[in-house]
């Protein structure tokens, strides 16, 4: 490769910069605007650094509703939901590239046009489905499907996974008098680790991040959610920005944690979705 | 699969008739395993995809609200839709076609140079990717309260700066000409998948094929315009679709911040049918708006499986198709 002029260099370090301010920008003025004095949110024009720290507006924020309550559920329904699509969809992907049963590939294919399949066209019927079994208003509409494949998306990722594995590790477990139960739990899904955080990581974004869900079954404040917790906020609190971005910046920080110690995992994650779509 | 080898030294060892029954057997015992294993997904399958998309298309002729008994009553909602009976279906259309088609071209080609850039050897490359990639990390909603803020017409830092700068401020999402831009703009924040998957394209293209074009005398536009984008083709596609449908579900965006208004201009498509199902309490007609937007995505996915035969690249056959 010829070398790149520092002109070139620079223009480069140029835009990513530009395209940078613009990704973390709003991240630092929400977690600005959360600790602003009430005084001063209004004060033309703004200023960048808080004058004085006030962290009793995390405190004010928090106590306003029972924000502990929509943690708990928040933790409670993605867990729940990791667990279920983490043994749901291998066990499916096992199915689909280890067992050689007879229509399975035809099966897989019918299964996968779920994949294009938006929540909006069945949200309906599964409403009324829920709401005839009286789960409504329960856990148990925004758990479920966890179970029960954990999405077509993450069985054909993890299916996809699985055929890399060589197939000769089941032949020798085979002649070893394994079956399929223990081919799964001791080669397929050890060999899998990388795949299945990937999928659990996805996972948590989509269930703790979820918005329509929540909002579509669960209808009593004691089962809220995080994000329904700030929605609520929000039509009490809507011009104390500075309290608002305080309850945001608390929402936002687990899902920060959890990226920054796992970067590498998403990163990598999305480009597999994208190649083997 | 079981080596010739193998195979012979099984026929030795194994009376045929024997074998031939033992393999039904396999045959029978694979099936079993195979449908036990796969039992999850093909319940929730039935469940939650094919007898709801079935209950959608029956609910559609009916006048079905929770709790109440459901009414045949024909075509009757998709009259009212599609006459302009009901005043916010043409309106919701409108907005969203409006959204999807200007954010979607503009998304693929903003995280098209994006990956680009962030595909160039230079230090702190990784460190590039990962702030590209976080916005996507943040709740929706929450970003969605975070640029409120930022966009806030009297107090928001972004008519602030614009002030200081003496360059015109604008109402945003207050106003019903700059609602949907604005949404548009805000799009562009969460672009990170795009961007990774554009990445991993081009991280495939062979580096010779550079160095050919620079042997020839060719720069850097003739680098994107002969191999770049030709060998990214399919991502291109790809990506293109994916960022159509998921835009026509926009909903979080604008039911957090604008709540469809003002004046029903940032009514998205989802959203309406949202308000109809679960707020309005009319089920019938909300199912009849959900099977149109299943006609469209259909559609849209149809598009997928037509032309990504012809467009897809094959690594090792070395030429476009």
């Amino acid at each position: 490769m010829k070398q790149q002029s520092w002109i070139n260099k620079a223009m480069i370090y140029l835009l990513l910069g530009i395209g940078s301010l613009f990704c973390l920008f709003p991240i630092f003025w929400m977690v600005r605007t959360s600790l602003i004095d009430m005084g001063e949110l209004y004060q033309i024009p703004p200023g960048f650094i808080p004058k004085v720290f006030k962290w009793d507006n995390f405190r004010t924020a928090l106590d306003a509703y029972p924000f502990g309550r929509f943690f708990l559920n928040s933790v409670i329904i993605t867990s729940l939901a990791i667990l279920g699509v983490l043994l749901s969809a291998s066990l499916c992907a096992y199915s689909f590239s280890r067992i050689d049963w007879k229509g399975r590939d035809q099966v897989f294919g019918v299964i996968l046009t779920g994949l294009m399949i938006p929540f909006f066209v069945v949200m309906i019927p599964q409403y009324v489905f829920w709401n005839a079994l009286h789960l409504t208003d329960t856990f148990v509409p925004l758990v479920a499907p966890a179970w029960f494949g954990g999405g077509v998306f993450n069985i054909f990722l993890l299916r996809q996974f699985f055929l890399g594995i060589p197939r000769e590790l089941d032949e020798a477990a085979k002649v070893d008098g394994a079956g399929h139960v223990r081919i799964y739990a001791v080669i397929i899904v050890p060999l899998a680790k990388q795949a299945m955080i990937v999928i659990g990581l996805l996972t948590f974004l989509a269930n703790w991040n979820d918005y329509l869900g929540p909002l579509a079954f669960i209808t009593s404040e004691k089962n809220y959610t995080l994000m329904q917790g700030l929605t609520l906020f929000q039509g009490s609190y809507s011009a104390q920005w500075n309290l608002m971005m305080a309850a945001t910046t608390v929402i936002v920080i687990p899902s920060l944690v959890i990226f920054l110690i796992a970067q590498r995992h998403f990163i990598e994650g999305i480009a597999m979705t994208g190649i083997k779509g | 699969m079981m080596s010739p080898l193998e195979d012979a030294v099984n026929g030795v060892q194994t009376l045929k008739p024997v074998r031939h029954s033992s393999r039904k057997h396999q045959a029978a015992k694979e099936l079993r395993y195979g449908l036990l294993f796969a039992s999850p997904v093909l319940a929730g399958y039935l469940l939650f995809v094919l007898v709801p998309i079935a209950a959608s298309i029956y609910l559609s002729f009916t006048n079905y609200s929770v709790g109440m008994v459901p009414e045949w009553i024909g075509i009757a909602n998709y009259k009212t839709l599609f006459t302009g009976a009901d005043p916010f279906f043409y309106p919701a259309v409108k907005a969203t076609f409006y959204y999807v088609f200007v954010s979607v071209p503009l998304g693929i080609i903003i995280s098209f140079f994006a990956a680009v850039l962030l595909n160039q050897k230079i230090a702190g490359r990784a460190f590039f990717r990962g702030i590209f990639y976080l916005p996507v990390i943040i709740p929706l909603a929450a970003s969605s309260m975070v640029w409120m803020w930022l966009l806030q017409p009297d107090f928001g830092i972004v008519n602030a700066l614009l002030k200081q700068l003496h360059l015109p401020t604008s109402q945003w999402l207050g106003d019903t000409g700059s609602v949907v831009p604005t949404l548009i703009l805000f799009s562009f924040w969460t672009l990170g998948n795009t961007i990774v998957i554009f990445l991993a394209g081009l991280q495939g293209i062979p580096s010779q094929l550079y160095e050919a074009i620079e042997i020839d005398g060719g720069n850097r536009l003739h680098k994107l315009f002969y191999i770049t984008i030709p060998m990214t083709s399919s991502i291109i596609f790809f990506n293109t679709v994916i960022a159509f449908i998921n835009g026509f579900q926009a909903f979080v965006q604008p039911s957090v911040m604008t709540q469809g208004g003002p004046n029903n201009k940032s009514l998205f498509y989802v959203l309406y049918l949202f308000n109809e199902g679960f707020k309005s309490s009319r089920m019938g007609s909300a199912s009849a708006i959900s099977v149109l937007l299943f006609l469209v995505i259909a559609l849209f996915t149809a598009l997928i499986f037509f032309f990504s035969k012809s467009l897809v690249y094959y690594e090792g056959k070395g030429e476009q198709r």
